[in-house]
């Protein structure tokens, strides 16, 4: 047995559920050392604790699945796109659809009311890496409902439909909204993989939401050739095409037309 | 004690519809109607004439059917008595000597022709229509009869969100040690909760009951829910000893919390109104719609189950009605689920 405790964060909605845990890693830290490092009350917060550096490292996240704005799955789905994350061990009172999808994949998990023997052995087989992607997939098959944007240690969720467009920048990817502008961290590869029916590519370092293109037109200002450049809904800014995606476009527009 | 069906207790009645449910008489406009409908149709020659044909088969169908109906309707308690032979026999009787009558007086246009035969046709019609009622009304019978409507409200009535059991369970769990009063209240609500779920839901009771069980449950979910649960009370203009089948109220308050309390960030309200209105009693609850989510098909099995109960005890008189109140910019939509039925008064024992 290791020396250093294990270090866990808890996160579910229900104050009497998180107190359980706590109640119950009590009593198996005689057999297996643990702190809990924080508790959340729901996906965000979780994310925001594990985005401070001051409160890590956690080593386990003890996971509820049904919760407020950012549930359970979606959190681990962005937790996936990061360096280095915590195990997770998913917890649920009764919801047989994940349930059968966490067998499937082969996820651990522990149904609720949790008891103590359960939840000594699955610390004990603690998994080593998050589940993967093609885990992830079947378990949320409409994939993720949001970006995350961290700002001065809180965690702005950007809802997909919200997003204009997507464009990288320097270090950054920038998800702009109708209102305003979100740091994103995340590569913009990664997010055409993943986001690849909502978004079409416009330009290298561009990608736009198919339904907020309402046209295109030349720009004559740059040079005398020209170039294509995209017209939104709901904001002023145009985006230059460049001329490899020019078909895709091109083929877009004919499609709505 | 009510039972679910008023005329369960004599061979004839069982047998025989109700003529003073309103459901019934509008089963039997729409099916003689739909007949005479027919019967214009098959005899029309000419396409542009169908439509005279088909009001005039109506005018001529109607008086006599509704003088039939209020007379059924007036002789109800004697049909009640009479052996099932007998009863079919008198129904017959009032619906041909009505058909004669209108013909006789002349009040009903002569649809079935002009010729001296129309009397003998407009019988011999009626006389068939009626005798395909009665034949829809008895297989109806014995399709619900008590025991298939027992066997099928217990079915209905013995389920309960498994997710609602064990998160309840774990909350008790959660503050047995810091709170064990608390916890011992909770253990006890969950018992009456389960005994009412277990129980012979064949007979109505009364909604003061009701009232306490759904309160009992709420106050088990803000256990496990604390603040975000939040409910408000609309029972002033409600006769407490009104009856209603069991278990009417709280999967509702289940659905609403499930779907409006849970998801959401903040804390929400669900408010619960209940009133009489003429012979009517009238329940509405709300819950608050997350934004961008809508309701979806979890909700629509404890509806369809409500409805269905609501069917084998009220026929077509009770209704379930759902519906989504959008909102504005800061205030998020409401989803309201409303229930009618027939206002029915418990004995005070």
């Amino acid at each position: 047995m290791s020396a250093v405790p294990l270090r866990l964060l808890i996160v579910d909605d229900e104050a009497p559920a998180r107190a359980r845990l706590r109640n119950l890693l009590a009593d198996i830290a005689a057999e297996l050392p643990n702190a809990v490092a924080g508790e959340a009350a729901d996906g965000v917060a979780a994310l925001e604790f594990l985005t401070d550096p001051a409160n890590l490292p956690v080593d386990v996240v003890l996971l509820d699945i049904r919760m407020p704005r950012l549930d359970g799955i979606e959190l681990v789905q962005h937790l996936a796109s990061r360096a280095s994350t915590p195990a997770v061990i998913f917890t649920t009172a009764y919801d047989q659809y994940a349930v059968r999808a966490f067998d499937l994949n082969a996820i651990d998990y522990l149904l609720k009311p949790v008891r103590a023997p359960r939840l000594l052995a699955a610390l004990k087989k603690l998994p080593h890496a998050l589940p993967d992607a093609a885990a992830l997939r079947s378990l949320a098959p409409e994939g993720r409902m949001h970006l995350h944007s961290s700002e001065r240690g809180r965690i702005l969720l950007v809802p997909i439909g919200d997003i204009l467009f997507l464009r990288a920048e320097l270090k950054y990817v920038t998800a702009r909204t109708r209102g305003r502008e979100y740091l994103v961290e995340e590569s913009l590869t990664h997010l055409e993989d993943e986001f690849g029916e909502r978004f079409i590519r416009v330009h290298r370092n561009c990608l736009v939401a198919r339904t907020a293109i309402v046209g295109v037109e030349r720009d004559h200002s740059a040079d005398g050739e020209g170039h294509w450049q995209v017209l939104l809904r709901d904001v002023a800014e145009k985006l230059p095409v460049s001329r490899r995606q020019w078909p895709q476009i091109k083929a877009l527009l004919k499609e709505d037309a | 004690m009510t039972s679910i069906r008023q005329n369960s207790s004599s061979p004839s009645s069982s047998r025989l519809p109700n003529f003073r449910n309103l459901g019934v008489w509008l089963r039997i406009l729409l099916s003689a109607n739909g007949l005479a409908a027919l019967v214009t149709l098959a005899g029309n020659r000419q396409w542009l004439a169908l439509s005279g044909e088909l009001a005039l088969a109506s005018a001529s169908v109607e008086p006599p059917l509704i003088a039939s109906l209020l007379l059924l309707h007036a002789v109800q308690r004697l049909l009640e008595r009479l052996p099932y032979r007998a009863g079919a026999a008198l129904v017959l009787g009032i619906a041909l000597s009505c058909t004669a009558g209108m013909q006789v007086v002349g009040i009903a246009p002569e649809a079935f022709g002009t010729s001296s035969g129309n009397l003998v046709r407009a019988l011999l019609w009626t006389g068939l229509c009626t005798l395909a009622l009665l034949i829809y009304f008895d297989i109806r019978a014995r399709l619900q009869s008590p025991a298939l409507a027992e066997a099928r409200l217990m079915a209905l009535t013995a389920r309960i969100r498994p997710h609602f059991l064990f998160n309840a369970l774990n909350a008790v769990l959660g503050v047995i040690r810091t709170d064990p009063q608390r916890a011992e209240a909770a253990l006890e609500e969950l018992s009456d909760l389960f005994r009412v779920l277990m129980r012979d839901s064949r007979e109505l009771v009364r909604l003061s009951d009701e009232i306490a069980l759904a309160r009992q449950y709420l106050d088990l979910e803000r256990l496990r829910l604390g603040e975000r649960l939040q409910v408000k009370w609309d029972v002033a203009a409600c006769p407490p000893d009104a009856l209603l089948p069991p278990l009417m109220l709280q999967p509702l308050l289940e659905n609403a919390v499930y779907h409006g309390i849970e998801p959401a960030e903040r804390p929400g309200e669900i408010t619960i109104g209940l009133a009489r209105r003429g012979d009517q009693l009238l329940i509405e609850i709300a819950n608050p719609l997350e934004p961008g989510r809508l309701p979806h098909a979890g909700n629509q099995m404890a509806l369809d189950n409500i409805r269905e109960r609501l069917m084998l005890f009220y026929d077509l008189e009770a209704r379930l009605e759902t519906e989504v109140d959008d909102g504005e910019a800061d205030n998020p939509g409401r989803y309201v689920t409303r229930i009618v039925l027939p206002y029915r008064r418990g004995t005070t024992s």
